[in-house]
């Protein structure tokens, strides 16, 4: 059987989805941040195999593929620090003990 | 900067003085301030001096006329070329004569004050004020233009605000403080109005210029005689509303009322600023412009000597009554200055004309020794007595020989007895009336009798009639060494200013004016005086039943003037019962309720509508993810039901 665009298309969808549910579900911010990065490579699928598909005589889906996985790297720094400092105001990385910014 | 450094720096060195002790006098000089401020101010004394004597005697003098010469030209504001605020100095006669009066006199209060003051809390403050009103003072006699001699003006309003407010702990000091302050102010209004409409239509602010325009026949001139509302030319109603400034500050009828309370002040205060010189300004305001009063406004110049006239008798039938002593001084200056004021009154325009406004400037100046040596004698008592009411005194000739020689002086001196300086001046006043006007000759005759009754009056009350005994005050003396020299400065002063040959300095127009004392014509007013003194001799020198049963035979006139007229009560009257409640009130309702409404308004319909919206920010990051989700799958719905 070949591989089609929808096949990808289908599994990147689903990847997508996964993270969503991650993120909404899970109460764990590790674990939420660990939901963005499916986010991201379900996004990083989508580009290639459009690329490959439909313009495979350019290289543009993969130059994007290769900055979204920098940023990628760096959200995620970012991310943890962020998390630490939670961590060390509430003793706790648990999303719905931070819920101070408000009215 | 052009002009004489000399000149300049007479109003300077009381600035130095103020900002100085302003700044450090509380917590680094407070043991020197006394003698910063004194010493300041003896340079400044020092220079006055020097300067009148040379521009007297050696620069002021051009073909046998005083010229006015301006020290000191500087641009403060300028609007557009042409339209220009300017701050200057210019020396005339009268403005000489003043900076050597105010110069004096504040060298003798600041001198009596390091005794009278002594071990009070805020002495530094004191005499911090007391170089700031100085300096005010000297500004406002200095003044070139007539926008400048306002801003003094104000000045000096504040630092009188300051002092009579001194002691802030008494309730009465801060009620006194502001009502003086709010009548002045009310009345500078008017001088604000009229400084407006004799600016617009003289087209400058210079004094010199504004006097040499509105006297001779000019465009301006016959603009503002031309140009005429509710009757009257604007040039009389500019100079009726410059002279009401005038009359708020020297207290003249119906704007007085203030003067009696000024009086919660220090006494070395009241005898500085409300007696011997912030209260003349209006004099000089009026003797500033009076060319242009006694030239194109003759009208104006008569309201000026009404109002003067009866304010002189008004004040002198009041001073019968009270008990307080400074009040009495008080109702006295008003008295005095009312003198002053109808003096110019009755005065014209040049030559043998002048010799009204030479009287007033001349009575300006020996009223300003012997009113001020006046009030340090009161204070002198004040200090020994420990009050200010006649009941408590009485004997104290023996226990303060010096307070009770000068007293005597001032008081002889005030009622006109020769060769006492108020003799001559107040010859010179009656000679003026006597020859322009009958009607206020003689009202100032008839003023002149009562002011020796109640000069001496108050003076038998505190030095004769009963014996005083205090330990209290046997224990301190009769007062320290500078309470003691200006009063013996300024005795001399009273005795001797009247050999003054002031007409040969100031005069209406800059020329000598020979005046000699006429015998015959003396002798009305001499024994008019007599009279009041040798009523008061009977009535009060020892105690005795006749003074009470006089105010029963005067029976409700007594009583009138005992409570001043009743002008307080007319004029809270006014405020309270009409203003109040015509203006006041109404006005009230309309900023509670529909000012303060419709701002309180927008800020509960913005209260509401967030009180709606607010419980979106949950805090909760998960839920606006969910948010952000299902809005996205919204418009990614949206965006493909329109671009199929």
């Amino acid at each position: 059987m070949e591989v089609t665009l929808n096949h990808i298309l289908f599994l990147s969808t689903a990847l997508f989805f996964i993270g969503v549910y991650g993120f909404l579900t899970r109460r764990n911010v590790i674990t939420m941040l660990m939901a963005i990065e499916l986010l991201l490579n379900s996004v990083n699928i989508n580009f290639i195999a459009f690329n490959k598909y439909l313009y495979a005589d350019k290289l543009d889906g993969v130059f994007f593929t290769l900055f979204l996985i920098a940023i990628a790297a760096a959200e995620a720094a970012v991310a943890i620090a962020i998390i630490i400092n939670i961590y060390r105001n509430y003793k706790s990385i648990d999303v719905d003990d931070v819920d101070t910014l408000k009215w | 900067m052009t002009g004489d450094f000399k000149i300049i720096l007479i109003p300077l060195l009381p600035l130095l003085s103020f900002l100085l002790l302003g700044l450090f006098g509380r917590k680094y000089l407070r043991e020197s301030s006394g003698l910063i401020g004194t010493l300041s101010l003896l340079g400044s004394a020092l220079l006055s001096v020097f300067t009148a004597y040379n521009y007297f005697f050696v620069t002021g003098k051009v073909n046998g006329i005083y010229q006015p010469l301006v020290v000191l030209q500087q641009t403060w504001l300028e609007f557009s070329p042409g339209v220009s605020i300017d701050m200057g100095m210019m020396i005339d006669p009268i403005s000489v004569m003043m900076i050597v009066i105010v110069t004096f006199v504040s060298l003798m209060v600041h001198v009596y004050s390091l005794g009278y003051m002594k071990g009070e809390e805020r002495f530094a403050t004191y005499y911090a004020f007391l170089s700031l009103f100085t300096f005010s003072m000297l500004g406002l006699v200095l003044s070139s233009n007539i926008f400048q001699i306002y801003i003094f003006w104000e000045l000096v309003g504040v630092s009188s605000y300051l002092l009579i407010g001194f002691y802030f702990d008494r309730p009465s000091a801060v009620a006194a403080a502001k009502k003086a302050f709010i009548v002045t102010r009310f009345a500078d209004l008017g001088f604000l109005i009229g400084i407006l409409v004799l600016s617009f239509g003289a087209e400058t602010l210079d004094f010199r210029t504004l006097i040499e325009r509105l006297t001779t026949a000019t465009p301006q001139l016959h603009g503002m005689i031309t140009t005429s509302f509710l009757g009257f030319s604007s040039l009389t109603w500019g100079l009726l509303l410059v002279f009401a400034g005038g009359a708020g500050k020297s207290a003249m009828f119906p704007l007085h009322i203030w003067l009696p309370d000024a009086m919660e002040g220090p006494t070395p205060v009241s005898a500085l600023i409300h007696a011997a010189t912030m209260v003349v300004a209006g004099v000089y305001l009026v003797a500033r412009l009076f060319p242009v009063f006694a030239i194109s406004a003759p009208g104006a110049l008569h309201v000026v000597g009404y109002v003067g006239a009866l304010s002189a008798l008004f004040a002198a039938v009041i001073a019968c009554t009270q008990t307080d002593i400074k009040r009495v001084l008080a109702y006295s200056t008003m008295s005095q200055i009312g003198y002053m004021m109808f003096a110019l009154g009755v005065s014209g325009y040049g030559g043998e004309h002048g010799l009204g406004y030479m009287a007033s400037m001349f009575h300006l100046f020996t009223h300003a020794m012997f009113k001020a040596l006046l009030f340090l004698g009161a204070g002198a008592v004040i200090h020994y007595v420990h009050s200010n009411e006649m009941e408590d005194m009485g004997g104290l000739r023996s226990k303060m020989p010096v307070t009770h020689l000068t007293f005597l002086i001032a008081c002889l001196a005030i009622s006109g007895i020769p060769p006492f300086a108020g003799f001559f001046s107040k010859e010179e006043i009656l000679t003026a009336a006597f020859e322009h006007n009958k009607l206020i000759y003689g009202i100032a005759l008839f003023t002149s009798g009562l002011t020796a009754f109640y000069m001496f009056r108050l003076y038998f009350n505190i030095f004769w009639q009963k014996d005083f005994h205090s330990e209290l005050s046997d224990h301190h003396g009769e007062g320290p060494w500078s309470m003691l020299v200006p009063l013996i400065i300024l005795g001399a002063l009273a005795v001797g200013a009247g050999f003054v040959p002031f007409s040969h300095f100031v005069t209406s127009d800059g020329k000598e004016l020979e005046t000699s004392v006429n015998i015959v014509f003396s002798v009305a007013p001499v024994l008019f005086a007599l009279t009041g003194i040798l009523i008061a001799l009977r009535l009060y020198k020892s105690e005795n039943e006749t003074p009470a049963r006089l105010a029963n035979g005067f029976g409700s006139f007594y009583q009138g003037a005992l409570h001043k007229f009743y002008i307080d009560e007319v004029y809270l009257f006014i405020t309270k019962k009409l203003i109040f409640n015509l203006v006041g009130r109404p006005s009230a309702w309309i900023d509670k309720n529909i000012v303060d409404g419709g701002v309180n308004l927008s800020a509960d319909l913005t209260e509401d509508t967030s009180g709606l919206i607010r419980n979106w920010q949950s805090g909760n990051l998960q839920q606006y993810a969910m948010w952000f989700f299902a809005a996205i799958i919204g418009l990614v719905m949206v965006f493909m039901s329109v671009w199929k």
